[in-house]
């Protein structure tokens, strides 16, 4: 946006960036029965390399067509993604009826020098009722770095299927020293319906 | 500041922060063989008073000279030097490794403080080959505060030197009234290798 007075540029596009904060918001995806969510550097102005030393992405009311555990990946360097990971999953649970409250380690979400997908939650979001959703956030620490692993940390909290609400902890590391440059989003099964994903930078200086 | 035209105010001073971030950078500190990073407020540029209700330090891809030592902060008031204020906390972390024989999520006494002014640990050992390293966010809650005590957490993952993945929880508080002025950051014993801590004031 620039603002004009009687032709006369006086303030361009940017012009205001640098009191705005150190949050920078660069994509916005938003869901429509998607099989995945992608946001790969370069391509449709998305940034993601040494712009930025961490990078938050941000679920909004994910919702999922089948009953099934919301997954990212990452690309280190081919098209595919599968970068080797370690990781660690933890969650809190309690039920609608007010029974079952946990707090519990759960392998099942968890990688050991995995290159498959990376479950966020550690149990299955459900689809059944058109009010169900997840939201909350992956933190990506320095992906570009080409000597260190990159690691990251999720916290997400969704309308599990029994019905309770599910409190995940999963965070670890891609074990690999080449830079990440991609990073998917979906669904165990079937397609992300609806939601949004917001990727932000936060500003280096 | 104001954009006028024609002696009418187009957009005035503030209107444009309603759509800013809440982040302001502060400072960034970036090791190289260092024995610590500190923020100093009013010392280069550093601001760690009440102009800020929270402060973040963002403490990225850490690399310790010295294997299995951990990440460790503590803090000091007016001009002292000591870093040795009392603070009482909680620690839990989950674990697993490479190789698939350890996952865990406990609590870690050992890692915890009660009323002791030791430097506070932000994980485990910290693995010092190449690539090894870990991230961590430190908040600190109205450092400035003569009535509170000041409340701070942290989160963040650990490459630990055992090969695997660490995902570690704190929070606690630094039980002075006393306005908080500076932080200090260093590895149990040994120097930060490297690594970057960005200071951010939240408002």
């Amino acid at each position: 946006m620039a603002i004009l007075s009687n032709a006369v540029e006086i303030a361009d596009a940017g012009a205001f960036s640098v009191g705005l904060g150190s949050m920078v918001l660069i994509k916005t995806l938003t869901a429509s029965s998607s099989g995945t969510l992608s946001f790969v550097h370069g391509a449709s102005s998305v940034v993601f390399d040494s712009t930025y030393p961490i990078y938050k992405f941000v679920f909004s009311n994910i919702h999922p067509a089948s009953t099934s555990y919301f997954q990212v990946n990452f690309r280190d360097g081919s098209t595919a993604y599968d970068a080797t990971k370690t990781s660690t999953s933890f969650g809190a649970i309690h039920a609608e009826d007010n029974s079952t409250p946990s707090l519990a380690y759960v392998a099942g979400s968890d990688l050991a020098e995995g290159t498959g997908v990376q479950r966020l939650t550690t149990g299955e979001l459900n689809s059944g009722n058109a009010d169900d959703s997840l939201s909350g956030h992956l933190h990506v620490f320095n992906p570009s770095s080409t000597t260190f692993v990159k690691h990251f940390i999720s916290n997400v909290n969704y309308s599990n299927n029994s019905p309770a609400s599910e409190n995940s902890y999963i965070a670890g590391y891609c074990n690999v020293t080449a830079a990440i440059d991609a990073v998917q989003f979906s669904m165990s099964s079937g397609n992300i319906d609806s939601g949004l994903i917001k990727l932000y930078g936060i500003k280096d200086s | 500041m104001a954009v006028i035209s024609n002696t009418t105010t187009i957009i005035d001073a503030g209107a444009i922060t309603s759509g800013s971030g809440a982040m302001t950078l502060i400072k960034t500190l970036t090791a190289s063989s260092s024995a610590n990073l500190q923020f100093l407020n009013g010392t280069s540029n550093v601001v760690f008073d009440g102009t800020y209700k929270e402060y973040q330090f963002h403490c990225i891809s850490i690399h310790p000279e010295s294997d299995g030592e951990p990440l460790t902060f503590q803090v000091d008031t007016g001009t002292n030097t000591n870093f040795n204020i009392a603070t009482t906390n909680t620690f839990f972390r989950a674990r697993h490794n490479e190789g698939d024989t350890i996952s865990s999520l406990a609590y870690v006494a050992s890692y915890d403080q009660a009323e002791g002014t030791a430097f506070i640990r932000m994980n485990g050992g910290v693995g010092n080959a190449a690539d090894e390293c870990c991230s961590m966010i430190l908040t600190i809650h109205e450092p400035a505060s003569s009535t509170f005590v000041k409340h701070y957490t942290f989160t963040g993952n650990n490459y630990q030197d055992n090969s695997g993945s660490e995902n570690l929880f704190s929070a606690g508080y630094f039980n002075t009234t006393t306005a908080l002025t500076r932080i200090q950051f260093k590895m149990g014993s040994g120097n930060i290798d490297s690594g970057t801590i960005k200071m951010y004031g939240i408002s």
